[in-house]
């Protein structure tokens, strides 16, 4: 493939490709080969289908696409017929004949796979209908299902690298930064700044500007910026190509993290793609501009999402942050004016400047424009990456998309924004969601991690993990954190094993405060969040553990121990079978009992009750 | 036992140029050559100061400070438990606890037969397959107990084929 010199070529080019890929020309199997379905098994997947449309005739009718992540992660690994649209959830390499036969051979649908709605036990056919997706907003995301991430031409047939077009040959810098200003966008990576008065300011430094891209996606609970590095990675290079336009650099840097293989891999595979046809490197489509974007994978340290340690990394060097008395926009990498946006925040930029900042300030909210992936994580029926427009309520995203808490259980809070973020309890779900009323009740956008925790889930114990993840990524070099943090677990951890003190509450507060006040870097400032907001929802658990010796939702291991209901057990004896410890006794279809002794509280026994016999006590 | 790595000392030297002796790849060079051993062995550090200009305070440095590097000998399997939130409301300390006990060691220690390393790793992003564990490069989701002990253990019969 030669380089594309010039717009028009591209322009043809990519008419071409919209000619061949349109609707009715090629059967199109799309299947989810992200992280979370190749945990499920994509690739066998993938071998059975190969072997089958050969076997039953139709390899050549019928391409395969493997496609990043869908979005839809608990149903893994989910795939798509093209163009009808035609949905099967967890698919399996035996199940594989039975949809080729019926949908790609006889264009039937094969009734038995299909999406099952658990609400109204009805079969859903096709994508666009599953109440999971809706309801969403799919501007960002929704190529993903489309596109197979390592197939540039897939991206630039659903019209890639025009925004990139318009902004080098009919917009002047200052008119692109204008757009961004008056789009709205605020930065996806937690801190909401308007990203087009960052994009002002480093313009105005001189010197070698940087454009960076922070994908050390830290947040525990938060995977949206690996999804789109993985499915997509051609958005957040177009969007970093456009920035380097309005801002005047010529190299640039992905920060990503060593643990995301196949996000490095594809983006390395996207920047190879991108210089093959002319569109990063030099005179880039003819044009006297010239960018380059490297990639630098990060080691496993949480602190590196903040912008002067991510840098001192880049620079080879432990990740330790700086005080920002001079901002990184005007001495950051290589003590050079430095542009540091999140993986979603590029991601956003093509669309604004394709479509206008008119058209993109009319989604969202009043001062949070746009849309918002969030992950959908922990007790809630539909886990998986939810995209929607800013202002979404809280109990839209967890019960209408989500689908509720699964097995009947209780909703107790749902966790925002990471280690910095905050609990939110019941009574805030009709909360719209955006960047200014999350902080409003405590907590923060943070990346857009939401963990739902149901009445199993407790509260001390979410705050002493928080602390304790926050304790190990701590830097070191201030005292609050390094100290402050410390002493926090420790009374965290006392609380937890009964051996809590009338006062730790009040002495956890005053800690959280000092912390708050006196740290150097944003992981100190708000780390205490999550104890903070925890005692102010849910104050009664803290007191339930002190006061009582009490864990009710069973998960402090010296606060509770477990029992079974001699009304409610009718002696089915599965618990006798599953447990490990063989601490279950008695006879069939008469009640059971636990020994506590040889009980290691595993909890095999609780989760596996058919009939809620086994109690927390 | 755990055995100490036979250095490959021109992969290593490739290793280097691949990134043209940037001092600023030192991070990425050590995980490249960790990719080989599971480790960075210490004798490849005075060679790390000579060809990237540094001092070796910044490799110790560097090395002790990210958690995708070890000093040490690691086992053959490197299994790592997910601990970000999503897998910890979902239960993954108990796969923690299972997995200690089966290999009778504790996190961050290998195993006798030097086979397994057991370790937490904060969220890897594959929070809706929690609980979640990755051996080495696999992912592998939606465990209980049971479960991630068979995966071990077909790790340890992959091994003594």
């Amino acid at each position: 493939m030669a380089k594309f010199m010039d717009r028009e070529t591209l322009d043809r080019f990519r008419k071409r490709l919209k000619e061949e890929t349109a609707p009715g020309k090629k059967r199109v199997v799309s299947l989810c080969s992200g992280t979370g379905c190749g945990a499920y098994g994509t690739s066998e997947v993938y071998n059975a289908l190969s072997a089958e449309l050969q076997q039953q005739g139709l390899a050549d009718d019928v391409e395969i696409r493997l496609t990043g992540c869908h979005g839809f992660c608990e149903k893994g690994p989910i795939m798509v017929i093209h163009p009808e649209g035609v949905f099967y959830p967890q698919v399996k390499a035996d199940t594989v004949p039975e949809i080729v036969g019926q949908t790609l051979k006889n264009n039937e649908v094969a009734e038995k796979l299909l999406y099952k709605d658990p609400s109204t036990k009805k079969r859903i056919i096709f994508e666009h209908d599953i109440p999971f997706y809706k309801r969403q907003k799919r501007l960002i995301f929704g190529n993903n299902g489309l596109i197979d991430p390592a197939n540039i031409d897939h991206y630039i047939a659903v019209g890639g690298y025009q925004a990139l077009e318009k902004a080098l040959f009919e917009m002047k810098p200052g008119e692109i930064i204008d757009e961004v200003k008056t789009s709205g966008l605020r930065g996806r990576g937690g801190g909401g700044f308007p990203t087009g008065i960052k994009w002002a300011t480093c313009a105005k430094h001189h010197g070698d500007r940087y454009i960076i891209c922070n994908a050390d996606e830290g947040d525990p609970g938060a995977y949206m910026d690996r999804s789109l590095l993985e499915g997509n990675p051609h958005c957040v290079v177009e969007g970093m190509i456009i920035a380097a336009v309005a801002i005047g650099s010529s190299e640039g840097y992905v920060y990503v993290r060593h643990e995301y293989p196949l996000a490095v891999s594809n983006l390395e595979i996207a920047l190879e793609k991108a210089r093959e046809y002319g569109l990063l490197g030099q005179n880039i489509l003819g044009t006297d501009f010239d960018f380059d974007i490297h990639i630098s994978r990060g080691g496993g340290a949480f602190v590196c999402g903040e912008s002067t340690a991510l840098m001192a990394s880049l620079e080879g060097r432990p990740g330790r942050p700086r005080a920002k008395y001079v901002h990184t926009v005007e001495k950051g990498f290589r003590e050079s004016p430095t542009n540091l946006n999140n993986v979603e925040t590029y991601a956003n930029v093509p669309l604004i400047i394709a479509n206008g900042a008119d058209w993109y300030s009319s989604i969202g909210t009043q001062y949070s424009k746009g849309t918002k992936i969030f992950s959908l994580v922990g007790k809630v029926v539909n886990t998986g990456l939810v995209e929607v427009p800013m202002g979404a309520t809280l109990r839209e995203i967890v019960f209408d998309i989500g689908g509720g808490i699964p097995k009947n259980k209780k909703f107790k809070a749902v966790q925002t924004g990471g280690p910095s973020g905050g609990c939110i309890p019941e009574q805030f779900m009709d909360l719209a969601v955006d960047f200014d009323e999350l902080s409003k009740v405590g907590s923060i956008m943070g990346s857009g991690g939401m963990i739902v925790m149901d009445q199993d889930t407790c509260m001390v114990d979410v705050a002493r993990y928080f602390v304790d993840f926050l304790k190990d990524e701590s830097c070191g070099q201030c005292n609050p954190c390094r100290e402050g943090l410390k002493q926090m677990l420790n009374i965290l951890t006392r609380i937890c094993n009964g051996e809590g003190r009338e006062g730790d509450i009040e002495l956890l507060e005053e800690l959280g405060v000092m912390i708050q006040k006196f740290s150097l870097c944003g992981l100190g400032t708000s780390a205490p969040n999550p104890v903070l907001t925890t005692i102010l929802y849910f104050r009664n658990e803290y007191e339930e553990h002190i006061r009582e010796k009490k864990c009710g939702a069973g998960v402090c291991k010296p606060l509770f121990h477990y029992e079974i209901d001699q009304e409610q057990c009718n002696g089915c004896h599965v618990c006798f079978r599953k447990c490990p410890q063989d601490a279950v006794s008695g006879e069939k279809k008469e009640p059971h009992a636990i020994d506590q002794d040889k009980c290691i509280k595993c909890g095999i026994c609780y989760e596996g009750c058919k009939f809620n016999a086994v109690v927390i006590r | 036992m755990i055995q100490t790595a036979n250095i490959d000392w021109n992969k290593v030297s490739a290793i280097i140029d691949d990134y043209r002796e940037n001092h600023e790849a030192l991070l990425m060079i050590m995980q490249d050559i960790s990719d080989m051993y599971n480790y960075v062995p210490p004798e490849v550090i005075p060679v790390l100061c000579e060809r990237l200009g540094v001092k070796e305070s910044l490799v110790y440095s560097v090395a002790t400070f990210y958690k995708t590097i070890s000093l040490e000998p690691r086992g053959k399997f490197i299994v790592s438990v997910c601990t970000g939130t999503a897998c910890h409301v979902r239960g993954a300390e108990k796969l923690t606890d299972a997995l200690e006990q089966q290999l009778d060691i504790e996190q961050g220690q290998t195993s006798a037969d030097g086979l397994f390393t057991l370790e937490g790793v904060r969220c890897i992003g594959c929070c809706a397959s929690g609980p979640v564990i990755t051996v080495n490069k696999d992912t592998h989701g939606g465990l209980d107990r049971s479960k991630a002990l068979n995966i071990v253990e077909s790790y340890r019969q992959q091994a003594s084929r």
